[in-house]
């Protein structure tokens, strides 16, 4: 019986709203995530904007509050996650020699949920009272004693996007378990399919814990419960202790597949095996291990007893372990490669250096005494947006560069893809760099207007900012200008590029491997 | 299983439905939670809420219908099968890590805030400044900030109540082995035991809640001694009742005659789920009860 080829090809918005096919959703996400990506950064031009000079200008505090925390939010749940969940739906039954994802309809749910959790999310800016203005770690009691009347909307957000991220994770453990072709073992997996993997253990770990997190936030609110205050027994910094347990792994749910992409690209235009892949994917392992035991470095100055500060610092600290062992490999791949620089290769060499500047300074802030210095300044931010846009984001910029002709069918531009490059390298340094001199100068995060002193950084800052936002319009006119044309890509796009991704005609058609290829 | 083929479905109409429903069911419920915070009655919350609820149980019910017609015309292979295990097995793992956190905030609770306010460890000043008068004591009888109330004792109905859902394990233990040895007959009746001895739980939880509030005094409002307890029992309860809607769907499909040996999934995903739940109670019990 061969279901899938029999019926005919839905068309029109049937074709996306029913679908139950892998390259479908895959795309869905992406596009979903793009969008998601757009919004969040207008919001962060608008906080740009206002940091341009010292003193209010364009926006109210609380609306600047409220632009924190939805740039956060959105970042976080609507851009990188969807990113990853979407290229893994495109490419993981590909890479494993799979039909389609192991519940096809469940993956479907999984992504529709998203568009209506952000929704809901993005409609309480606009309601009497505004949005969520806590900052997107929502920290008790400013979401609960201090928030307004609309976190009812923020908690039942967040509470669907949890059951759509944990659908979707459950989707893409068990693809990977149960749907690779005969012959792919475990250590044959690529690099990418294996930190899709631990990064969807994650996620089943992780959100329950966010959805117990928010549901405490939102009895304490409305219903009077005190878990998170002192005067009924309960403790604010307990909700550190829970949100962290959460936000911990979060983290590496955005940077693993960063690094399955990355171990994916080096390796093509190195014209070299990746080196080490055994240690690759126990150090995605230890990574996703220690990320449990680490959460309270967010927390050093909440006046944990002195053996936990030593615990939470040594434990972090030895995260670098594993995350090194990454970096030299990939080094180690380059070195004696026959290197070429196409542009996925561009945003891999790029993440490189860029992600390791915010693993440094990661490795500052985890050192206690230290810590009290940074805490909530501006280092911190410079630090995570160094991880996360020069980290996450570059990796799903090179992952995208690297198989659109594969989804397309169609090279892209590749003028106008190296500009995209180029602007965004400098102008996301000239965004972020600055922030480290002024947080280690003692500018704190999430304010609206700072001292004299740090002027002339933030308005460099905001030159930047601008510069690195205007340039992504490129990358959208690079991605649609390679959907509606341009020279026709062979099966295996990239000379050497290796996986079975590359064995299929380029654009992939709908259905893929609907009998499983042999693997030697 | 007469199919080696991985099934993939054609399009289906039912996620999208679902994923409104949900997005009716959060809206709904965003509004109802606001609207009882500033005592407005107005009744958009409420119609919101069951609407949405009707279009999650019409989802609900036409995609599983889809899924067994499937099914039962032999479309399944063996390894859609394990597929269909697998995601069951995860998701009780996310299950777990849910009531993994609400005991951890039970534990912080006793082990660390309480004590702390109370002046343990280097917190001696803390404790004199804000509340000299609060002390260290399990169950919180008396908050930092005054308020008194009572505390449930583990003897009587919650003892009796463990007795029963240990009972209903083994009830639907006996079930699954009856649907083994092809006894349907017998696999009915300790399925319907099963579906009682779930229902007389939930109507003696509910006669508990009566009599903490009512006469222990112990409300959302009283503490963390008291948010802990409806926290960890409230969600066991609404598992409970969640695990006692899907035995009474296998009953149904037992009738029908949809299950033997070897297609088995649902029954076996719907035990796994209320054994798994049985285990959180037996923590519960021991933790919000006993010690």
């Amino acid at each position: 019986m061969n279901q899938h080829t029999s019926i005919k090809a839905a068309t029109g918005w049937r074709r996306w709203v029913y679908t139950t096919n892998h390259k479908d959703i895959g795309t869905l996400y992406l596009w979903f995530s793009l969008i998601m990506f757009f919004t969040g950064g207008l919001m962060a031009m608008i906080i740009r904007a206002e940091l341009f000079q010292p003193g209010l200008q364009l926006v109210e505090p609380n609306f600047f509050n409220q632009m924190t925390t939805v740039h956060g939010l959105i970042m976080v749940f609507g851009a990188v996650m969807p990113a990853f969940t979407g290229l893994a739906n495109w490419m993981v039954p590909l890479m494993i020699g799979a039909p389609d994802m192991a519940l096809p309809r469940m993956n479907n749910w999984s992504f529709w949920i998203l568009p209506f959790a952000f929704l809901i999310l993005l409609s309480s800016l606009f309601m009497p009272g505004g949005g969520p203005n806590f900052g997107w770690t929502f920290y008790a009691p400013l979401s609960t004693t201090y928030s307004n009347d609309n976190t009812a909307f923020f908690v039942f957000a967040i509470h669907i996007m949890g059951i759509s991220s944990i659908m979707g994770a459950i989707n893409v453990i068990v693809t990977i378990t149960n749907m690779r072709a005969p012959g792919m073992t475990w250590m044959k997996l690529p690099m990418f399919v294996w930190t899709m993997l631990i990064t969807a253990f994650l996620l089943i770990m992780v959100m329950p814990v966010l959805a117990g997190t928010v549901t405490m936030v939102l009895t304490d609110k409305y219903f009077g419960t005190s878990f998170f205050d002192a005067s009924g027994g309960g403790d604010p910094v307990m909700f550190q202790h829970l949100f962290w347990f959460f936000g911990h792994p979060e983290v590496y749910i955005m940077i693993l597949p960063a690094f399955g992409i990355i171990s994916t690209i080096i390796p093509t235009f190195s014209r070299k095996k990746l080196f080490g892949y055994h240690s690759m994917v126990y150090a995605t392992v230890s990574i996703a291990f220690l990320s449990f035991i680490v959460w309270a470095h967010h927390m050093f100055t909440t006046g944990m007893p002195l053996a936990g500060e030593l615990f939470f610092m040594y434990s972090t600290m030895i995260i670098s372990v594993p995350t090194g062992v990454k970096v030299f490999n990939w080094i180690a791949t380059l070195w004696r490669g026959s290197i070429t620089f196409e542009v996925p290769m561009l945003f891999a060499l790029a993440f490189i250096v860029l992600f390791t500047i915010g693993g440094m300074s990661g490795l500052m802030l985890a050192i206690t005494p230290a810590d009290f210095q940074y805490h909530d300044t501006y280092f911190v931010v410079a630090h995570f947006h160094y991880v996360l846009v020069t980290g996450a984001v570059f990796s799903i910029m090179a992952a995208t560069y690297y198989w659109i002709p594969k989804w397309t069918g169609n090279m892209f531009h590749e003028g106008l893809a190296k500009t995209h490059f180029w602007l965004s390298l400098v102008s996301v340094n000239i965004l972020f760099f600055p922030m480290h001199f002024v947080g280690l100068a003692g500018m704190p995060r999430r304010i609206p207007d700072y001292a004299l002193q740090f002027a002339d950084f933030n308005a460099l800052i905001s030159i930047g900012g601008f510069a690195f936002g205007l340039s992504q319009i490129l990358f959208v006119v690079v991605i649609v200008k390679c959907i509606r044309g341009g020279k026709k890509a062979k099966a295996n796009v990239w000379e050497d590029a290796e996986g079975l991704e590359w064995e299929v005609p380029s654009p992939a058609p709908l259905h893929t491997f609907s009998t499983a290829p042999t693997i030697k | 299983m007469k199919t080696d083929e991985y099934y993939v479905p054609s399009q289906s109409h039912w996620p999208i439905v679902g994923a409104i429903a949900l997005f009716v069911i959060a809206f709904s419920a965003g509004l109802l939670v606001i609207e009882m915070h500033n005592e407005k009655a107005s009744p958009i919350g409420h119609y919101g809420l069951v609407v949405g609820f009707c279009i999650l149980i019409y989802m609900l019910y036409g995609w599983f219908k889809n899924v067994i017609h499937e099914s039962l015309s032999g479309m399944y292979s063996v390894q859609m099968d394990r597929s269909f295990r697998q995601g069951m097995l995860w998701f009780i793992l996310s299950e777990f890590m849910f009531f993994l956190i609400l005991f951890g905030t039970l534990f912080y609770a006793r082990m660390l805030s309480v004590p702390w306010l109370a002046g343990e460890g280097n917190n001696e000043m803390t404790g004199q400044h804000l509340w000299p008068q609060f002390n260290n004591v399990w169950p919180l009888t008396q908050t930092p900030n005054g308020e008194q109330n009572g505390f449930m004792s583990w003897q009587g109905l919650p003892l009796i109540n463990t007795g029963i859902l240990l009972v209903s394990s083994v009830t639907l233990f006996n079930a699954h082995k009856s649907l083994d040895n092809n006894n349907i007959s017998h696999t009915v009746l300790f399925l319907v035991l099963t579906i009682v001895l779930a229902f007389i739980f939930l109507t003696l939880q509910f006669n508990e809640y009566q009599h903490a509030y009512q006469v222990l005094g112990l409300k959302l409002d009283s503490g963390i001694y008291g948010n802990t307890f409806y926290i960890l029992t409230g969600f066991h309860g609404l598992h409970v009742t969640l695990g006692a809607t899907m035995i009474c769907v296998i009953l149904i499909r037992t009738i029908k005659g949809h299950f033997n040996k070897d297609n088995i999934f649902a029954f076996q995903a719907v035990s796994w789920y209320w054994h798994f739940v049985d285990v959180i109670w037996i923590i519960l019990f021991l933790f919000v009860y006993i010690i």
